[in-house]
């Protein structure tokens, strides 16, 4: 088995022996050799997204975790987010410039949460228009600008 | 927020440049820095020529020179002195009079001062109990397991896999940090030459390593010409011609052909240009015109200036779209894009032309020149044919030197005209921008007399003759290209050069 494949068995172990708050692998859209996973999220008590459902899916390529995977929101209902695209792309620099291979699926998930959690305001990016008609399908082909943190 | 492909990032590596020189100045190395411009090739700029060994001894050098009065691991010294962009003295100061830990810390680096081990990994090392790496979610023993000084520790072959996936996969060398996510702690190169065993990526990560060694150094240049390898070691940084061990001559401020009287960030500027019009359909449009009677389109499609349009039979300048008869018969003589002569003609086209004809203009001029330039040996090699000749006409091999000292001046001369296009054609009309398209002037005509002078056969009776001409020629040449060069160098030093935007 490739290395990528064993430990993505073994994150897969742990999310369902110990799944976070929030956060549910759907195991019936799992691919054969896991290089495609689709996350569950539900957004958090006491926040703007309380009660609402999202889908998250993740690519991992063969130089997972060395190589940071792909994730997007999908589904029905993409999170109204400034750091979230109408097209379900995400701007979240541990997705591409501060990848760790110590980072995971589940603190992936768990920084996205979070993201949302720290919301004050449920509005898109501003340049969300021109962004969804010209960007690369993958979003690890945009040149991100990161900006803060905070929202 | 995301960034707009194409147009931003060109915006981006100006800003990069402009960073680059705002951190030399920071730096204190050379406060007359933001001034270079081009000085003349006489005047003496010592240097040396390094090969790749040479450059890594004068690195390690610069570490053991700091570790005489620093005492502190080579390791630390060398990600310092990157942080410092090489530059010892900076690095000292900042050493004796700014907070030390503060240092490290900005420099991504664990004081060596500071205990080795964190009590966590201690505690962790001192079981003996088998520990998850957490990049491949393995029980690994402790003694398989390792880290920088910051404590966070995964196992060797993950390590392994992460500095080649950095080396190879994304050409990083001394900016490499610790795996954990979030730390910053540099990856030093002792560690990366231990953790790391195929000699592939060793060799790459050396070559990485010498390379930002010389890129971040101000003092260092690559010779640009491919696979050179060489590296020229300046005493101090400025805009001045180089010449390499494999005879390329450069200059040392940008790395460009030596381009006086250009400056480097109009050449930049410049090089730019022509690579983008190029490949647009404007420059396709600029082939064709209309003729400045009739109207009809008439397409260019030979290297002469001198067009006849086959309606009206006007004859006229393909340049300036002037009445042919003043040019006489010496395209050269339109080397001034006169704006009152042709002026009339000129409006009738549409006004986008116009910035392209003059565009077009000085870039034709640039480009003859730089195309006689690429036949230099060519021009040596029936130089020294004709010479060989004139030792069998009873002259002796000094007598014929003259020969090879002229097909000099002439290349020294188109080099330098070439570069007067770049020059001219960012600059402001005034006073003494006159002067020096006269100067210009002088020295085409001049430098196009030499070089014909040069193609001609040369007859045994009149040897003696020619000699005498094609040494006052090229005298002439060389005394008109100081004139040139001195006065534009007058002009940067007292500041009458005035620069149109938007080119
Ligand atoms: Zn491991
Ligand atoms: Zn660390
Ligand atoms: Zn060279
Ligand atoms: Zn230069």
């Amino acid at each position: 088995m490739a290395s990528m494949e064993k430990r993505l068995q073994k994150e897969l172990q742990a999310l369902q022996r110990d799944p976070p708050v929030g956060v549910k692998v759907d195991t019936d859209k799992l691919t054969s050799n896991l290089s495609e996973w689709t996350v569950n999220l539900t957004g958090a008590p006491g926040t703007l997204y309380e009660g609402e459902n999202f889908v998250l899916h993740f690519k991992f390529g063969s130089r997972y975790p060395f190589d940071s995977p792909q994730v997007i929101f999908g589904g029905a209902n993409i999170p109204v987010h400034p750091h979230v695209y109408s097209n379900g792309h995400i701007c979240l620099s541990i997705l591409t410039e501060d990848w760790s291979p110590a980072l995971s699926v589940q603190s992936v998930c768990l920084s996205i949460v979070s993201m949302l959690s720290s919301c004050k305001e449920k509005k898109r990016p501003p340049d969300n228009a021109i962004y969804v008609k010209t960007c690369s399908k993958n979003p690890k082909k945009t040149r991100w600008w990161y900006h803060d943190d905070q929202v | 927020m995301f960034e707009e492909d194409s147009e931003n990032e060109v915006e981006d590596e100006d800003e990069e440049e402009e960073e680059e020189e705002d951190d030399f100045v920071d730096m204190g190395m050379d406060a007359e820095a933001s001034g270079t411009h081009p000085k003349h090739d006489e005047e003496d700029f010592p240097f040396q020529v390094l090969t790749a060994d040479e450059i890594v001894k004068h690195m390690v050098d610069c570490i053991k020179e700091v570790n005489t009065v620093v005492q502190i691991p080579a390791t630390i010294t060398r990600i310092l002195l990157t942080h410092f962009k090489w530059d010892k003295e900076k690095l000292m100061e900042c050493y004796f009079t700014e907070d030390q830990d503060k240092l490290f810390s900005d420099a991504h680096v664990v004081s060596p001062f500071r205990k080795s081990f964190t009590p966590a990994a201690a505690a962790q090392a001192a079981s003996s109990s088998e520990i998850m790496c957490e990049i491949c979610f393995l029980m690994i023993p402790p003694t398989e397991l390792t880290g920088l000084e910051c404590g966070h520790r995964f196992c060797w072959q993950c390590w392994r896999e992460y500095l080649t996936t950095k080396i190879i996969d994304e050409g990083m060398g001394q900016t490499i940090s610790c795996a954990a996510h979030g730390c910053d702690i540099l990856v030093d190169d002792q560690t990366v030459m231990y953790l790391v065993t195929d000699p592939k990526v060793k060799l790459k990560y050396q070559q990485l390593i010498t390379n930002s060694f010389v890129e971040c150094n101000r003092l260092l240049r690559w010779c640009p010409r491919p696979d050179c390898g060489h590296v020229v070691k300046a005493q101090y940084y400025d805009c001045k011609p180089v010449k390499c061990k494999c005879t390329h001559i450069f200059c040392f401020a940008c790395g460009e052909n030596w381009h006086d009287p250009a400056l480097c960030r109009l050449l930049r500027r410049w090089i730019k240009k022509c690579d983008d019009d190029s490949e647009t359909s404007n420059w396709i449009a600029a082939n064709t015109k209309e003729c400045p009677k009739c109207h009809a389109t008439i397409e260019k499609d030979g290297g002469c200036n001198h067009m006849v349009c086959k309606r009206c039979k006007l004859d006229f300048c393909w340049v300036c779209l002037g009445d042919w008869e003043p040019h006489g018969s010496s395209w050269y003589n339109c080397n001034r894009f006169d704006e009152e002569g042709a002026k009339k003609a000129r409006d009738a086209q549409e006004k986008s032309r116009h910035a392209l004809q003059r565009y077009l203009f000085y870039c034709n001029r640039y480009m003859n020149h730089m195309q006689s330039l690429k036949f230099e040996n060519k021009l040596y090699a029936s130089v020294r044919v004709k010479m060989e000749e004139m030792q069998h006409h009873n002259m002796s091999w000094i007598e014929v030197q003259f020969l090879k000292k002229a097909v000099d001046v002439l290349c020294q001369c188109r080099q330098t005209l070439m570069y007067t296009y770049v020059f001219a054609f960012y600059l402001h009309r005034n006073n003494q921008s006159i002067i020096f398209e006269e100067n210009q002037k002088d020295l085409e005509n001049a430098t196009e007399q030499l070089s014909e002078y040069l193609e001609r056969d040369i007859t045994s009776d009149m040897l003696v003759d020619i000699k005498q001409k094609v040494q006052d020629k090229y005298r002439y040449c060389e005394s008109r290209r100081k004139v040139l060069l001195d006065h534009v160098h007058e002009g940067y030093e007292k500041e009458l050069w005035e620069y149109q935007d938007g080119n």
